[in-house]
């Protein structure tokens, strides 16, 4: 097999306002044809600026050395992307190598009809007529799995949904008939039910096709799905390159070695749960719930009198004393809008929410803020739970000052302190601001905020989601730990089954604001009974590679039988 | 983790305009050091206008008796005296003080009044929002120089002294910039109302008045440098644009360009050049010292408008021998941990979040 | 000047998301013509009252020139000794029936200044637009193409000493050297008189010069009107080109950084296309909207440049006015031109809707 693409010795640097940064360092690949490489690593570890690099799409401020050979799909000629000039560059792209961005929705033009944008490149490269150029634009839509492609070739992008957006994507990448495809996290911002319908589709683009591809990830479930050979990379470096199967069944690095133990594995939290389970008092389950929703139903307020958008519509559930429970959905399947419920910040519209006691249906909040202090709150997004302009001591001050426990921040110090101590900051940090710290270490910053009182109830709304999976795991370990430790109730909600499973004592599975299944980590995940939590259980995609074709297939089964 | 290492720097390079000096690069540096220059000599001009001005703006006579009307520039008076009898150069050199005044208290008054009700219509919204919204959209679309001709008749009849001129100009002004302040914290208000850190701030139990003084006003306001700045041309050329419509301020209380050019449009056709152009010219010269402050900011502000360093030629040698601090290699203080930061590239747009 | 990236336009139902569920561009529209009444009351009921803070406006305009007795009567056959309230009412009565009251030093009706001059200053603002749009955005694509470059600084300087500039400042200036010094252009007015007394000999003439000249057939009037066109419609174009340039520089960089941009450079689309195509098309929904709110800067510079060359529409009608302190008239003409904004906005409002597929389909 001949390579398409041979990445000899390349360093790429960026020009930054800290001064110089180097983004990969003496990084040498070879991706041959027809295969699917994966390109592994963390953020920060230099894959994007790799993979951006074959195609000679670096920003202005970026420098590179060393040569990118990519071949043309014959394999009759041979070209340096890092010395080609702009007007090479440009006859290379698309022809060539083709990409496939991370997020569909951004990724197509709004303005112009999705044919308009796949006829361009065509044209921009081959001297055919528009009329040739659609039909050869309908006939790859269609090939895609876009139906009616004849009609919808004239659509906005506005007019697809994300998958399908992501298909579109795929479709100009393979109008012209590429030797290599650059996909950039191509199935990061989807669900996991429409992932595992475009990893089929990248699938298909290799054996139809006869495509390689460059697969760019974080999420190793993917890899085991697609990749034929891995290459991990660390810090700018590679630090190693095997098959699929051998480097998931022996890594040789320490660093994937930490990487592979990190990932969470739906099913290993299972026995964690019964252990807990049968380690309760006689009569726990008969204590009053903290939190009790009985047909919980929660609408958005609509514009103009028109109705609102049900986010939540019938949803009962019960949190007792030192109990968590995980909420799984996709998005728009209203988890974060129960949590927000519970703690106040979305007005309940029907049904019956219980919080501590107080019932949430019109409540006021002059009644309801006494019992903030008994709940903690850990935001989804580390960049924005933090005012900016105060100190993470401050930050973290801010509920003990707030209920009078400190007169103020410098008051709260020592306090402070001891709750940073506790989620494994070092004490300095309280003098930190926020940007000057990683997202895991905000991360344990707003787990020590939201713990700052002691509550009884905690509830987490994908707090690792925006996690590099290494530093999820000690996230996790840490929420554990002090779960076990304090011995709060919470409500933990995520998208995915594997991080909930880890930490639940029962799950909950949400769809389209309905809650379809609930029970124990057991029962759930062991014996699905509802076809929604089989399909999402199936669709998503496990670090095994030998497991997961086993999987792909009886999920290709579940679907026949739909 | 550049930014996890970097030591914290000190106030002084926090400050803005300072800070945005130090980021800025190449030639959006050139221009914001080209506006900051010419800011700095038109404030001192205006606070030294007594010293430095050959004469008074109202003076018509000195020792060697009146300096006669419509002369040509001379060695006595550099740029020729008005129609009036007064010396163009001393006028242009004192209405460079009523200038900074107007702007003074224009912006002081309107930044109050603006933000004030951006915050509380923006944190509270409801029908009081909505009125606000309606009212300050229509006065921010009519003409900004014809509200300011309304008022200034209203606050002062037409009639002007310094103070009551002042008071008429900035009052105008005042009103009709209102609603840009209102605009801006309005809407910075509305998206900083949804941040985690505020909904974290009311999911503590924060009263209201420390959700909004504490978490949002400081950083809503952060922008404001750059409308201030924006704002204080406008009102230049409000402010002037009134002066020549007759709304000005009388020869005899002060010095006001506008005023001077309206009474110097006669002069152009009969081939007095000199009347015109010095005031005209200083206000050309203020307005562009002040927008090109105001759009380096508005760039540097925004990522995407901001230009970048271009990184050396000669590839990436230069990035071997100057990594960054600590080392790409070692990890940071925080152990494996101090590495881990997603941000490392945010701004430059590559590897955002994976 | 004041908004770089463009606003969310107007007040209500905005979000893309909000249109599409909300029965699309028929009710979008239908909510925005409603908003346009606010929009009028306000600035009407704003403008009387601060016009009326001040007094009444006969004392204003003819105190001093007429006896104590003189006045009270004039007063009190206008009806200005009567409650504020009452005179309140009875205004946006007559304003709501198209009557925007009768100047007081002339006594014209005010409508029939708008119909005397409206046609002048609407030539003037088509010739100023025609001039912005031709400067402002090629100029501005230019400078996104080049941006961070030598070039870049230079258009972007020039666009600040466009706006920098004061119109009767640049008026002044171009008079001075076009007229005084080389005598290519004629120094103030909108036709020669000779001109003029042609025009008028046509049956029903339009008052729009630049038609009525064609209409006469003789090519020396039309040369004779054009030529007093050019400086009025370049000094008051280029003060909203340099807006404009701005703008469309500063939204085109803007989406010259989105990944649909970065997906056309991935396809090997040219990059001269990617900025006249790609990015330039969607900038242009902002743009269009902020176009929108740049009328009023065009306005207030068209009364600025009427006065300056004595070109007689409503601005130059207005400044006299206010020189004779006729306030009467400056609140009528005030209020129209309110009406006039409040139109052209929602106009504009509706092109952004059209333009944009979103609201389309």
């Amino acid at each position: 097999m001949s390579a398409v693409v041979d990445i000899r010795n390349l360093s790429v640097s960026f020009a930054t306002d800290h001064g110089p940064v180097k983004a990969v360092h003496d990084f040498s690949l070879e991706v041959r044809s027809g295969e699917v490489l994966a390109i592994v690593g963390e953020s920060g570890s230099g894959k994007t600026v790799t993979a951006k690099s074959i195609l000679g799409l670096l920003p202005g401020n970026a420098t590179a050395a060393g040569a990118v050979l990519l071949s043309n799909k014959a394999g009759t000629s041979s070209s340096d992307v890092v010395s080609l000039s702009k007007q090479q560059l440009r006859e290379v792209r698309g022809t060539d190598v083709a990409m496939v961005f991370q997020e569909p929705s951004t990724a197509l033009n709004p303005v112009y009809p999705i044919g308009w944008q796949i006829i361009e490149g065509i044209r921009a490269h081959r001297k055919i007529s528009k009329q040739e150029a659609r039909a050869k634009a309908i006939d790859i839509l269609g090939r895609v799995g876009i139906p009616d492609p004849e009609e919808r070739v004239d659509h906005y992008p506005h007019q697809f949904s994300g998958g399908q957006k992501q298909r579109i994507v795929i479709a100009m990448a393979l109008a012209l008939d590429p030797g290599l495809i650059v996909a950039d996290e191509p199935t990061t911002a989807l669900d996991v039910t429409v992932q595992a319908e475009i990893l089929d589709l990248l699938r298909r683009c290799r054996d139809e096709f006869g495509m390689a591809i460059v697969l760019i990830t974080h999420n190793m479930g993917v890899v085991a799905d697609l990749a034929d050979r891995v290459a991990v990379m660390y810090q700018g470096e590679l630090v190693e390159q095997a098959d699929v199967t051998t480097l998931f069944a022996s890594p040789q690095a320490d660093y994937t070695k930490k990487l592979l133990g990190s990932v969470p594995f739906v099913g290993h939290g299972t026995a964690r749960a019964i252990e807990r389970a049968d380690a309760r008092p006689a009569g726990w389950a008969e204590q009053t719930p903290v939190v009790s929703a009985q047909d919980l139903t929660i609408q958005y307020p609509g514009r103009f009198g028109r109705p609102g958008f049900v986010a939540v519509r019938g949803v009962s559930f019960d949190i007792r004393p030192g109990e968590v429970l995980g909420l799984v959905g996709e998005s728009g399947s209203g988890k974060s809008t129960i949590g927000r419920a519970i703690a106040g910040l979305t007005p309940v519209t029907g049904g019956s929410l219980s919080v501590l006691g107080t019932e949430m249906l019109g409540v006021k909040e002059r009644d309801f803020r006494p019992l903030r202090k008994r709940i903690g709150f850990v935001f989804q997004d580390p960049a924005s739970s933090f005012n900016p302009l105060l100190t993470i001591a401050q930050c973290v001050a801010e509920p003990l000052v707030v209920h009078g426990i400190a007169a103020d921040a410098q008051d709260a110090r020592a306090h402070v302190d001891e709750l940073l101590e506790a989620v494994q900051l070092p004490r300095a940090y309280g003098d930190r601001y926020p940007h000057e710290l990683s997202g895991g270490q905000r991360q344990r910053a707003s787990l020590a905020r939201a713990l700052a009182l002691r509550p009884e109830l905690l509830i987490a709304d994908e707090p690792t989601s925006a996690l590099d999976v290494s530093v999820q795991a000690r996230v996790l370990d840490l929420f554990a730990e002090l779960q076990a430790e304090l011995g709060f109730a919470s409500l933990f909600i995520s998208h995915d089954l594997a991080v909930v499973d880890l930490l639940s004592d029962r799950i909950g599975v949400l769809f389209r604001g309905e809650l379809v299944e609930e029970g124990t980590g057991a029962e759930v995940l062991g014996a699905p009974k509802e076809a929604y939590t089989k399909r999402l259980l199936g669709s998503l995609p496990v670090p095994d590679p030998v497991e997961q074709a086993r999987r792909r297939a009886a999920l290709a089964e579940l679907r026949k039988t739909e | 983790m550049t930014v996890a290492t970097v030591p914290n720097r000190s106030r002084w390079a926090r400050l803005p305009v300072v800070h945005q000096l130090r980021q800025s690069v190449g030639l959006q540096r050139g221009m914001l050091v080209a506006g900051l220059i010419i800011t700095a000599i038109f404030l001192l001009t205006a606070a030294f206008a007594p010293w430095v001005a050959p004469y008074g703006f109202s003076q018509l006579r000195d020792a060697d008796g009146l300096f006669g009307s419509a002369q040509p520039p001379s060695a006595q008076h550099l740029l020729g005296t008005t129609v009036g009898g007064f010396d163009v150069l001393s006028r242009t050199i004192w209405g460079a003080q009523t200038a900074f005044l107007v702007i003074v208290f224009a912006l002081v008054f309107s930044m109050f009044i603006g933000i004030l009700l951006g915050l509380v219509s923006g944190y509270f919204g409801g029908w009081l929002d909505r009125v606000l919204v309606v009212v300050c959209d229509a006065i921010y679309a009519f003409p900004s120089l014809l509200l300011a001709i309304v008022l200034s008749i209203a606050i002062s009849g037409g009639q002007s002294g310094l103070w009551a001129g002042i008071t008429a100009a900035a009052g105008s002004i005042t009103v009709v910039f209102i609603p840009q302040y209102f605009r801006v914290i309005r809407a910075e208000t509305v998206r900083i109302k949804s941040e985690a850190y505020v909904e974290s701030a009311k999911v503590l139990g924060a009263s209201t008045g420390r959700i909004m003084f504490r978490h949002i006003f400081r950083n809503a306001t952060r922008t404001l440098p750059l409308i201030l700045t924006l704002n204080a041309s406008e009102a230049i050329l409000t402010l002037a644009g009134l002066g020549f419509l007759g709304f000005g301020i009388e020869p005899t209380q002060a010095a006001e360009w506008g005023y001077d050019l309206n009474k110097s449009i006669a002069d152009v056709s009969s081939g007095v050049w000199w009347t015109a152009v010095p005031p005209g010219i200083a206000i050309v010269f203020v307005v562009l010292g002040i927008t090109l402050v105001g759009e380096s900011l508005n760039d540097l502000a925004d990522p995407r408008l901001r230009g970048r360093r271009r990184a050396a030629k000669g590839a990436g040698l230069v990035a071997e021998t100057s990594v960054v601090p600590g080392g790409t290699l070692t990890a940071g203080p925080g152990g494996v941990d101090g590495l881990e930061s997603g941000e490392t590239f945010g701004d430059q747009g590559i590897e955002v979040k994976s | 000047m004041t908004t770089t990236t463009a606003p969310a336009p107007a007040a209500s139902g905005n979000t893309p998301k909000a249109r599409r569920t909300g029965g699309g561009l028929g009710r979008y529209l239908l909510i925005r013509a409603l908003l346009i009444i606010p929009t009028v009351f306000i600035l009407v009921s704003l403008v009387f009252f601060l016009m009326r803070l001040t007094g009444d406006p006969i004392t204003a305009a003819l105190g001093g020139r007429l006896s104590a007795d003189q006045l009270a009567e004039r007063i009190h056959e206008a009806g200005y000794d009567r409650p504020l309230l009452i005179q309140y009412l009875e205004y946006l009565g007559n304003v709501f029936t198209g009557n925007f009251g009768t100047t007081i030093s002339d006594r014209k009706p005010v409508t029939e200044i708008l119909v005397t001059y409206g046609a002048a200053t609407l030539e003037l603002a088509f010739y100023a637009l025609l001039v912005a749009f031709v400067v402002g955005i090629p100029l501005g694509m230019l400078a996104a193409y080049v941006r961070d470059r030598w070039g870049d600084a230079a258009l972007r300087v020039f666009a600040i000493l466009c706006y920098a500039t004061p119109v009767f400042f640049a008026g002044l200036l171009t008079k001075l050297v076009f007229s005084v010094w080389l005598g290519w252009l004629p120094i103030s007015g909108r036709a020669s008189t000779r001109a003029q007394l042609q025009m008028q000999r046509l049956d029903d003439p339009t008052g729009i010069y630049t038609i009525d000249a064609i209409r006469t057939g003789n090519p020396d009037v039309l040369a004779d009107v054009l030529l007093h066109a050019v400086m009025p419609a370049l000094v008051l174009g280029l003060l909203t080109a340099g807006v404009f340039l701005r703008l469309v520089r500063t939204n085109v960089i803007g989406t010259l950084s989105t990944d649909y941009v970065e997906s056309g450079r991935s396809r090997g689309v040219r990059e001269y296309r990617l900025v006249t195509k790609h990015a330039y098309r969607p900038a242009l929904i902002p743009i269009i909207t902020v176009i929108g709110l740049q009328i009023a800067l065009l306005l207030g510079g068209a009364v600025l440049t009427e006065t300056t060359f004595e070109w007689r529409g409503l601005g130059f009608m207005l400044s006299q006015y206010l020189q004779a302190r006729d306030f009467v008239a400056v609140q009528g003409i005030v209020a129209l031109l309110a009406v006039i904004v409040a139109l052209t906005n929602f106009l504009v409002d509706v092109i952004a809707a059209i333009i944009d597929p979103r609201v389309r389909y």
